[in-house]
């Protein structure tokens, strides 16, 4: 029996993503004794990557008609590809791919889902994962009951483990029949880190009193090889862009290392981060409720502190 | 245009979160609810934006219990012309998005709108099986969107940035940020939304494929370790030193 992954690629490169749900079902199949199969549409240049992180072989779905990001096709490939292999177990990242793919899939499949997956199955009693519920206040076990099943995985939240695999690779042609989506016009941002995979985020507030003022924040992410990130009224102020907006109902992050800036910590903004790692607050307020989520804490003005911590970073980084 | 807006009920973004039962089930004691802010602020007032420039009906449907129904009142408040509920427990993704389905293809909508996902569950699940089950498209968090005769032109979020798209319809679509202006409901609103038609179905679908076999809460927070303002270098050698993630 056969594992099923979905990898995502940019420019032919496996995205961070993919490669850790490469590395789930590669340690989901230890336990069980099956092969992990890579999925992708279209080429992979970094065949090593797979390998190193669990995946047997890779099958590369070759399909003229997809051209463009077309999740109701890339899941009729998946599925293809599931009843060729005859399995009954697909994992996928939980970014924007995955969000958009699995749950046609999961159709297509006739499977139960968890999705934002943070946790390998547990199979001493059923197949149970756990995820993160009530935007991160809260964690729920949930077993899934049908034949087949479906996982998608929490970015930034499993450790990739390394294999010493050597992935075969085939090309598979399938026939998916015509898009029904025209996509005539595409903004990907080119070197910037996705802040939902960013492993480190700096994030400022209204602390920081208006656009203007941000070079010191943009400063100290570029020296930590940072993504940037901003509370909701920054977004809706127009002082951020609105994908920069994290929290309850912005995007949820789990970085290794948050950094925020003139954030008071309000509930709906921590929903969105408190599962980072390891949280460094800066504010003026000594009585903000962000400090009590913190391990970190300076009571100072993010005006004076913070181009003093990207001095500190330059010199480390010399 | 006739639009359906799949609205589900979440605890207000403030609500505390406790469990009972031997941590089986969530404490709801004294919790407010809305509606799932993705499903009020961007689907159903673009939905309602839209009746309002090229005529048409919005509905409202919610998988749930008659506990639901004050919290459905309040999306006929904000405009909606009627609304449906599927009298099931929301447990279930695929449950829930079968019995949507079901009534969708009865009904004969041009569009169907939800939210990018539920504050509560985050599941990201439920659009994308309609749009499945119905044999639609599906595009997933659109952040803004124009509809011209059958032609819709939509900017949705993907992996790394953003991308405009045309689709004909019908289609499926889950709202992000973006995709409209949140409205509050006036006092006419809230009047004739009690005598808008709220009707209860029985569910269609009674298949369960996921189970929720308890909760956990995360462990709590130690204590924040302070560094002197005047001497924030300090922070740098601890975040590499103590905390080594630099
Ligand atoms: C339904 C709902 C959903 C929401 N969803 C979100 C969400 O997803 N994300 C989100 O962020 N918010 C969300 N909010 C808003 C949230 O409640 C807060 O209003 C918001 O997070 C506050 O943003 P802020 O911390 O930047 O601003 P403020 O609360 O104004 O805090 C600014 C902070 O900066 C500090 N400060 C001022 N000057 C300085 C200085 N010179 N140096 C250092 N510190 C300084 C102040 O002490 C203060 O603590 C939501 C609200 C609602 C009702
Ligand atoms: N019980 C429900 N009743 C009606 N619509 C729902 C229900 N649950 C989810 N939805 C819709 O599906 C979207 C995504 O939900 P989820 O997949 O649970 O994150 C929500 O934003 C709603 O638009």
């Amino acid at each position: 029996m056969s594992i099923i992954v979905y990898v995502s690629t940019k420019g032919g490169d496996v995205l961070k993503s993919s490669l850790e749900a490469v590395s789930y079902a590669a340690q989901t199949a230890e336990t069980s004794n099956q092969e992990v199969v890579a999925i992708s549409v279209g080429k992979v240049n970094s065949m090593d990557e797979l390998g190193k992180y669990g995946a047997n072989r890779l099958i590369q779905v070759q399909s003229s008609s997809i051209s463009s990001f077309q999740p109701n096709l890339i899941a009729k490939a998946i599925h293809e590809i599931v009843k060729m292999e005859g399995s009954n177990l697909c994992i996928l990242s939980h970014d924007l791919n995955g969000k958009a793919i699995a749950p046609i899939l999961s159709v297509e499949m006739n499977a139960g889902m968890v999705t934002g997956a943070v946790g390998l199955p547990d199979n001493s009693d059923g197949f149970m994962v756990r995820k993160g519920v009530f935007s991160g206040k809260a964690f729920a076990n949930i077993k899934i009951l049908s034949e087949n099943k479906i996982v998608t995985v929490m970015p930034n939240s499993i450790e990739k483990k390394e294999f010493k695999n050597t992935t075969n690779v085939e090309d598979v042609d399938i026939e998916l029949g015509t898009p029904r989506i025209t996509v005539i016009d595409q903004k990907i941002a080119s070197t910037d880190v996705p802040l939902p995979e960013a492993e480190k985020v700096v994030s400022a507030g209204r602390g920081l009193k208006g656009p203007e003022n941000w070079q010191m924040v943009e400063d100290l992410a570029k020296e930590l090889g940072a993504a940037t990130a901003c509370s909701r009224p920054v977004a809706d102020m127009d002082w951020r862009p609105h994908h920069e907006h994290v929290g309850q109902t912005g995007v949820a992050i789990r970085p290794n290392l948050y950094i925020a800036i003139g954030i008071s910590g309000a509930i709906q903004h921590l929903a969105g981060v408190n599962q980072s790692k390891v949280i460094v607050v800066i504010n003026t307020d000594k009585e903000a409720p962000f400090f009590k989520s913190a391990d970190y804490g300076i009571v100072g003005d993010a005006f004076e502190v913070v181009p003093k911590l990207v001095e500190a970073v330059k010199r480390l980084n010399a | 245009m006739k639009i359906l807006v799949c609205i589900s009920k979440v605890p207000d973004t403030t609500a505390k979160i406790a469990f009972k039962d031997n941590n089986t089930s969530y404490d709801t004691n004294g919790v407010q609810f809305i509606i799932n802010p993705y499903d009020e602020w961007y689907a159903l007032v673009r939905a309602l934006e839209i009746k309002e420039s090229q005529g048409g009906s919005v509905t409202v449907i919610n998988v749930g219990g008659a506990e639901n129904d004050p919290t459905i009142r309040k999306a006929l408040a904000i405009g909606a012309d009627d609304a449906v509920r599927v009298n099931t427990l929301a447990s279930d993704a695929l449950n829930t998005a079968q019995n949507i389905a079901d009534y969708a293809k009865k009904e004969g909508f041009d569009m169907v709108f939800c939210g990018k996902e539920t504050i509560d569950y985050n599941g990201s699940q439920v659009g994308g099986m309609i749009a499945a089950l119905m044999d639609m498209p599906y595009i997933s968090y659109a952040s803004k969107m124009n509809i011209v005769e059958s032609k819709a032109t939509i900017e949705r979020d993907i992996q790394g940035g953003k991308e405009v798209l045309e689709v004909e319809v019908p289609f499926v679509l889950s709202a992000a940020k973006g995709m409209a202006e949140a409205r509050i409901p006036n006092m006419r609103g809230i009047m004739a939304a009690r005598t808008k038609p709220l009707n209860v179905i029985e569910p269609s679908n009674t298949d369960y494929m996921t189970e929720i076999v308890g909760y956990e809460l995360p462990p709590a927070k130690g204590e924040c370790r302070f560094v002197d303002a005047e001497n924030p270098e300090e922070l740098i050698e601890l975040l590499r030193n103590e905390a080594k993630i630099i």
